[in-house]
């Protein structure tokens, strides 16, 4: 009863495979026809040769890997705890880290123009500002990553050494169970960095410069040079995705996020 | 600890503010159902609610159905097994492949001058003159399809990894038809697990915002796009209506996560 179904499979993978890479071979044509009647990749060089973009995109990185190291700071010690001392806090932590799922970015920086564009808190034009709701935005991965890593090692009995030893706490987090869960924390900062650099909203209405609102303002000037920009954002996510799969290979589900 | 210092100061405030700011007298300080009752007497704010929800519903049916029959194909379906882990790795990439570039995408394949539209207006057929257009509402369906199916082969493919061979086999034995099987044995077992997959995706939908921004630039008054407006000052300006918008997006959220959370329970009764 089931062998007249390969030929469906077969039918609905092509389908899946067509709507996967039609719009990339798509973009990717648009992009080398910057010059009439022959393709070339002069949008790229284009794009390359604009302050704008090099501007831009350097802001992006710069907010990905504030975000990503201050994040480490504060959710690696959180987790550990946790795990070791205040299982109570658990299901509170698990609450709060799933929060931005529930609340639509678009809603979140709502909130965040409204609180601190009046006092007593006026930091609205802060980029501090910025950073922190971009931990917010990838705090449901990057918690998570970090707590699967350290339920992968034994805590316990890697701090109890580690104090027998006379190691303290500094000493104990940042060489002991750091990097045993290296790991975990590259393949949520991977993520990360792919979600910073995608995202639109936040620093559309923070009015911060980053790459994504850079794009979705060149649309409406160019035609090929967006394409060219397209092709690269997919060939970052593409390669942030693969680098995590390289670390992860053979546990655990593919990374899901969201930036859209 | 710093953790809960951080996330008060920046989750839980503002998102409380958004809540206060709803029921709040903007002038005068006091409460009031005003804006509240505003939003739901306004055709304009309502309608923006429907099309959300109708995208929303749209794209977590056809994405659902679409994304489920693809994660059965590859890992049920008898195909060579590296399709599956080709698949997977795919729709990692694609269901994180979104927002402005995602839009452009599309523009490049389908929009008045794309690669796809060209090729077919050479072919003698010209879908814009067929009343298709990407800019409209079935457009937008169908680049959000783009980040909702790979969704779905990624949350439902642990749940058909569940469905037991023996399962298959007792059926078959018992002579059951294909038709049988599904009906009594494979559907009801995957339902729970179906349905809230697809209420994930009615929520990943509804709370986006970057896709429509960059492809129609607010054309559709999608409920994300008006709270941008609100935000930027692009309409008449009232922010206790705002703080009601943001509201009620949030509570349309919290009843699918909730409907998820419920119907990942029942899924978890059955396939470990």
């Amino acid at each position: 009863m089931k062998r007249g179904g390969v030929i469906w499979s077969w039918f609905w993978m092509t389908l899946g495979i067509l709507y996967f890479f039609l719009p990339l071979l798509a973009t990717f044509l648009f992009s080398l026809r910057a010059v009439k009647g022959v393709l070339t990749f002069r949008a790229y060089q284009n794009v390359f040769s604009y302050s704008d973009f090099v501007t831009n995109f350097s802001y992006s990185v710069l907010w990905a890997v504030l975000t990503i190291i201050v994040g480490i700071l504060i959710f690696v010690p959180t987790a550990y705890l946790v795990r070791l001392r205040l299982p109570q806090f658990r299901t509170a932590i698990e609450f709060i880290t799933l929060l931005p799922f529930v609340i639509p970015a678009i809603v979140y920086v709502f909130g965040l123009v409204r609180t601190f564009s009046q006092p007593p808190f006026l930091i609205v034009d802060s980029p501090a500002l910025l950073v922190a709701g971009y931990i917010v935005l990838s705090m449901p991965y990057m918690y998570r990553s970090v707590d699967t890593g350290l339920r992968a090692i034994d805590v316990r009995t890697l701090t109890e050494a580690a104090q027998s030893l006379g190691a303290g706490w500094g000493t104990i987090l940042f060489r002991v169970i750091l990097p045993n869960i290296r790991v975990a924390i590259l393949s949520g900062a991977f993520l990360t960095f792919a979600i910073v650099i995608g995202e639109l909203i936040l620093a559309e209405y923070l009015v911060k410069p980053a790459f994504a609102p850079y794009m979705a303002y060149l649309i409406q000037q160019k035609a090929y040079e967006p394409a060219a920009l397209a092709i690269m954002s997919f060939a970052l996510t593409w390669a942030c995705m693969g680098i995590i799969n390289l670390f992860g290979r053979g546990r655990g589900q593919a990374p899901i996020a969201g930036g859209h | 600890m710093p953790f809960f210092l951080f996330a008060l100061f920046f989750l839980l405030y503002p998102s409380s503010k958004i809540f206060v700011g709803s029921f709040e007298d903007s002038t005068s300080h006091t409460f009031t159902f005003q804006y509240v009752w505003t939003l739901l007497h306004d055709p304009t704010l309502i309608n923006a609610y429907w099309i959300s929800i109708k995208i929303s519903l749209i794209t977590s049916l056809g994405g659902g159905i679409f994304g489920f029959l693809l994660a059965y194909s590859a890992i049920r379906g008898g195909l060579p097994s590296f399709m599956r882990s080709s698949l997977m790795t795919f729709c990692g990439v694609a269901s994180n492949f979104a927002g402005v570039p995602l839009a452009f995408a599309f523009i490049a394949l389908l929009g008045q001058s794309g690669e796809l539209t060209k090729l077919l207006i050479a072919l003698g057929f010209s879908p814009y003159r067929y009343g298709f257009s990407l800019y409209n509402f079935w457009g937008l369906s169908l680049v959000y399809m783009y980040f909702q199916f790979p969704l779905m082969v990624l949350i439902i493919a642990p749940a058909i990894d569940g469905l037991r061979r023996e399962w298959i086999e007792a059926a078959e034995n018992l002579g059951a038809s294909a038709f049988q099987y599904w009906r009594y044995v494979a559907f009801p077992i995957l339902l729970p697990a179906l349905l809230g997959t697809m209420i994930l995706l009615f929520g990943n939908a509804f709370g986006a915002y970057a896709t429509a921004f960059a492809l129609t630039g607010g054309q559709i008054q999608l409920v994300t796009i008006v709270i941008g407006d609100q935000l930027t000052g692009n309409v008449l300006f009232n922010p206790g209506l705002g703080y009601a918008l943001a509201l009620g997006m949030v509570v349309v959220m919290a009843i699918a996560i909730a409907g998820y959370t419920l119907l990942q329970r029942q899924t978890e009764r059955w396939i470990r």
